[in-house]
């Protein structure tokens, strides 16, 4: 291995099993086992990566969820071992990828500064000439002897990294650190970062912020599906996964604008087993007549058609079905076509209207197709009412009422 | 190896563990750390009123009172490390998952909370010993050794069932019934020597918890008692219990090993 390498990836598979229904007793395992049944799945979440991590260098790791960036860390942490391939890395690492792991709630702050202290290898001694430092790093002085369930997340986390960045590693891996943190909080751990880089220590960051890749890293490499995509300079990974993002929500959009447009055009649903074909409306001074062609996809039973029509505001102005006017259908079988006119007194005053089509089964839970604005018309006679509708009035007497005086 | 097993990092983060854990134990009581004396105290005047006042068991030897009491003591040790230590890796799930620390060192925690619950009982024997005045022999130097090959027996049991319960939670339960048979297998309540069939006494004393306790009788409390060297006339014989210690820690210790390298997945 090249002396300037201190991490080698070779050829690293990494497969979980993913039972099927967790067995966690023995009789599951026993049934199973009798019936020679698969109680797992087997899933590959890595796929014979291989890359080299150079001394010094700041290095990202960076992928969409799921697609393996965290299982490597922990392959590289040395919490999971990788089912095929090896791992050689020279230097010492820091054992944990999160902050505060190992911290206990019911201690107090200091006790709890004593044991993650231990987990990094020092001693109560050590720890002990550390602690002040810790303490005022953390800004937590008056908070120490408190319980740790009784910080805020924001003050645990404080707490934690003040105590890991005493560890002093060769190799720092570090899992999504900066998504925590308020401001000012984040300015210190931007300072340690640069601080880091100027010690030419080695760190891999796994995240998924690009604005922390070009700030910090050298080089990345970007995963997906378990395999290594793209493997080059900071500058050109970040860039590669924004717009491996941009293509995709680009993409997204576009689907939802058609569906958009066309649920637009013809704001309708239903089965689609009996469909509106077309539809025509005749207008005369006494009558609307509606004439609709329905045709069949598929074999169905009688069904019930129906239409209602709005006024431009939206209001039901009439509504009308077979099942209403008592008219028996006909079954129907695919491709077979119905006529149906609909004749409706012209009771409209001066207003645009829309007409719904409809068709359904005799239940009238199963719609075949409800079609929103299939039709629409306008009345002007030129005599506006503020009333909903306007039908015909006529005057069928007038006169003076005579005799009384007789 | 052992330089390996014994490094500075190792040996900070276990006496961390176990003090997080003794920490804890006694955390949000009134009494504290005295009920680590307390309890056994007083459990073990509830054991001396009821077997040797009132139910007067006679194992035909002297100081009956501590004589039972040692028994139940290393019982309960052995009872603490295995029952205790079953749940230990998945209770550490947190730490499993999140950071490399060698595995075997939870377990070996949570078996050194048991081992000073048995140094505080041992004080607590002292006492009745010397209300008792048993006489101490030189034997007595044999007992540290005796105590060791039952953590090791322990042990074993220990690494094998906490490593099997992050598979199957049926662990427990199996484990608990398990102890009740060999509660009744170890000598504890009834004298051994007085059983009637040499065949009995030889199954009994195959198991090092007989083996082990009846020793520990024998060189702290009464030359009296009926040991292993008595149960086999063949010395060659005695070595069994010794060798199923080994045997039963070899076989914790290969289990653990090999299960350990997914704990991180399988919890």
């Amino acid at each position: 291995m090249n002396d300037d390498v201190v991490i080698k990836v070779d050829l690293v598979s990494k497969t979980f099993r993913l039972p099927h229904e967790k067995n966690s007793s023995l009789k599951g395992l026993v049934l199973n086992f009798y019936k020679g049944k698969r109680t797992y799945e087997t899933q590959q979440v890595l796929k014979a990566i291989s890359f080299e991590i150079k001394r010094g260098e700041f290095f990202g790791i960076v992928g969409r969820n799921g697609s393996g960036k965290s299982t490597l860390l922990k392959i590289l942490a040395g919490i999971y071992f990788p089912t095929e391939g090896e791992i050689h890395i020279s230097g010492r690492l820091t054992p944990f990828i999160e902050l505060g792991v190992g911290f206990s709630p019911e201690l107090t702050g200091r006790e709890n500064v004593f044991l993650n202290g231990s987990l990094l290898g020092f001693n109560r001694k050590e720890m002990s000439s550390m602690y002040d430092d810790i303490v005022e790093f953390a800004e937590l002085h008056r908070f120490m002897d408190q319980k740790l369930k009784n910080y805020s997340s924001g003050m645990q986390v404080r707490l934690a990294f003040s105590i890991a960045i005493r560890a002093n590693p060769d190799i720092l891996l570090l899992d999504e650190v900066l998504a925590v943190g308020d401001a000012a909080f984040q300015k210190k751990c931007y300072e340690y970062f640069m601080e880091l880089k100027k010690n030419k220590k080695t760190v891999v960051l796994v995240t998924h912020d690009m604005g922390a890749v070009r700030q910090y890293c050298d080089s990345a490499i970007m995963i997906e599906d378990g395999v290594i995509i793209k493997q080059g300079k900071a500058e050109v990974i970040a860039q590669a996964y924004q717009k491996l993002f941009a293509t995709e929500a680009e993409a997204a959009m576009k689907k939802e604008m058609q569906f958009k447009t066309k649920i637009a055009k013809e704001d309708r649903w239903g089965s689609g087993s009996l469909m509106v074909d077309k539809s025509t409306i005749n207008l005369n001074d006494d009558e609307v007549t509606i004439s609709v062609t329905y045709i069949a996809n598929r074999k169905i039973d009688p069904p019930i058609l129906g239409f209602n029509i709005y006024d431009s505001a939206g209001t039901d102005i009439v509504e009308g079905n077979t099942q209403r006017s008592r008219k028996k259908t006909y079954p129907m079988e695919p491709g077979e076509k119905v006529i149906i006119k609909w004749q409706i007194p012209n009771i409209f005053k001066d207003d645009s209207y829309n007409i719904s089509l409809s068709c359904c089964d005799q239940s009238t839970v199963n719609f075949y197709d409800w079609f929103n604005k299939a039709n629409s018309f306008t009345i002007s006679r030129g005599s506006p009412t503020a009333a909903i509708v306007a039908p015909k009035v006529t005057i069928k007497s007038y006169s003076k009422i005579n005799g009384s005086a007789e | 190896m052992f330089k390996r097993i014994f490094s500075k990092k190792n040996r900070v983060l276990l006496a961390e563990l176990v003090r997080t854990d003794f920490k804890l134990r006694y955390q949000g009581s009134a009494l504290g750390y005295i009920w680590s004396l307390l309890r056994p105290l007083l459990l073990f005047t509830i054991l001396y009123l009821v077997f040797i006042k009132f139910l007067k068991v006679n194992y035909g030897v002297p100081h009956s009172a501590v004589y039972l009491l040692m028994g139940i003591v290393l019982w309960n040790f052995f009872l603490e490390l295995t029952a205790g230590s079953i749940g230990s890796i998945v209770g550490r799930g947190d730490l499993i998952r999140k950071i490399r620390i060698p595995r075997w060192l939870i377990v070996v925690s949570t078996s050194l909370s048991a081992v000073i619950s048995l140094l505080l009982n041992i004080v607590v024997i002292g006492v009745f010993m010397t209300l008792n005045h048993v006489a101490v022999s030189v034997d007595i130097l044999w007992f540290p050794l005796i105590l060791l090959e039952l953590y090791i027996f322990g042990m074993g049991i220990a690494l094998f069932l906490s490593a099997a319960f992050v598979r199957y939670r049926d662990v427990t339960y199996i484990w608990e019934v398990t102890c009740q048979a060999l509660f009744y297998l170890t000598p504890l309540l009834y004298p051994v020597a007085k059983l009637h069939w040499p065949i009995i006494r030889e199954i009994i004393f195959l198991s090092p918890l007989s083996q082990t306790i009846q020793e520990a009788r024998y060189t702290v409390v009464t030359k009296q008692t009926y040991t292993v060297f008595q149960a086999f006339h063949n010395n060659l014989l005695t070595v069994i219990p010794m060798a199923i210690t080994i045997i039963v820690f070899i076989i914790g210790v290969t289990y653990f090993r090999k299960r350990s390298l997914t704990f991180a997945e399988d919890i």
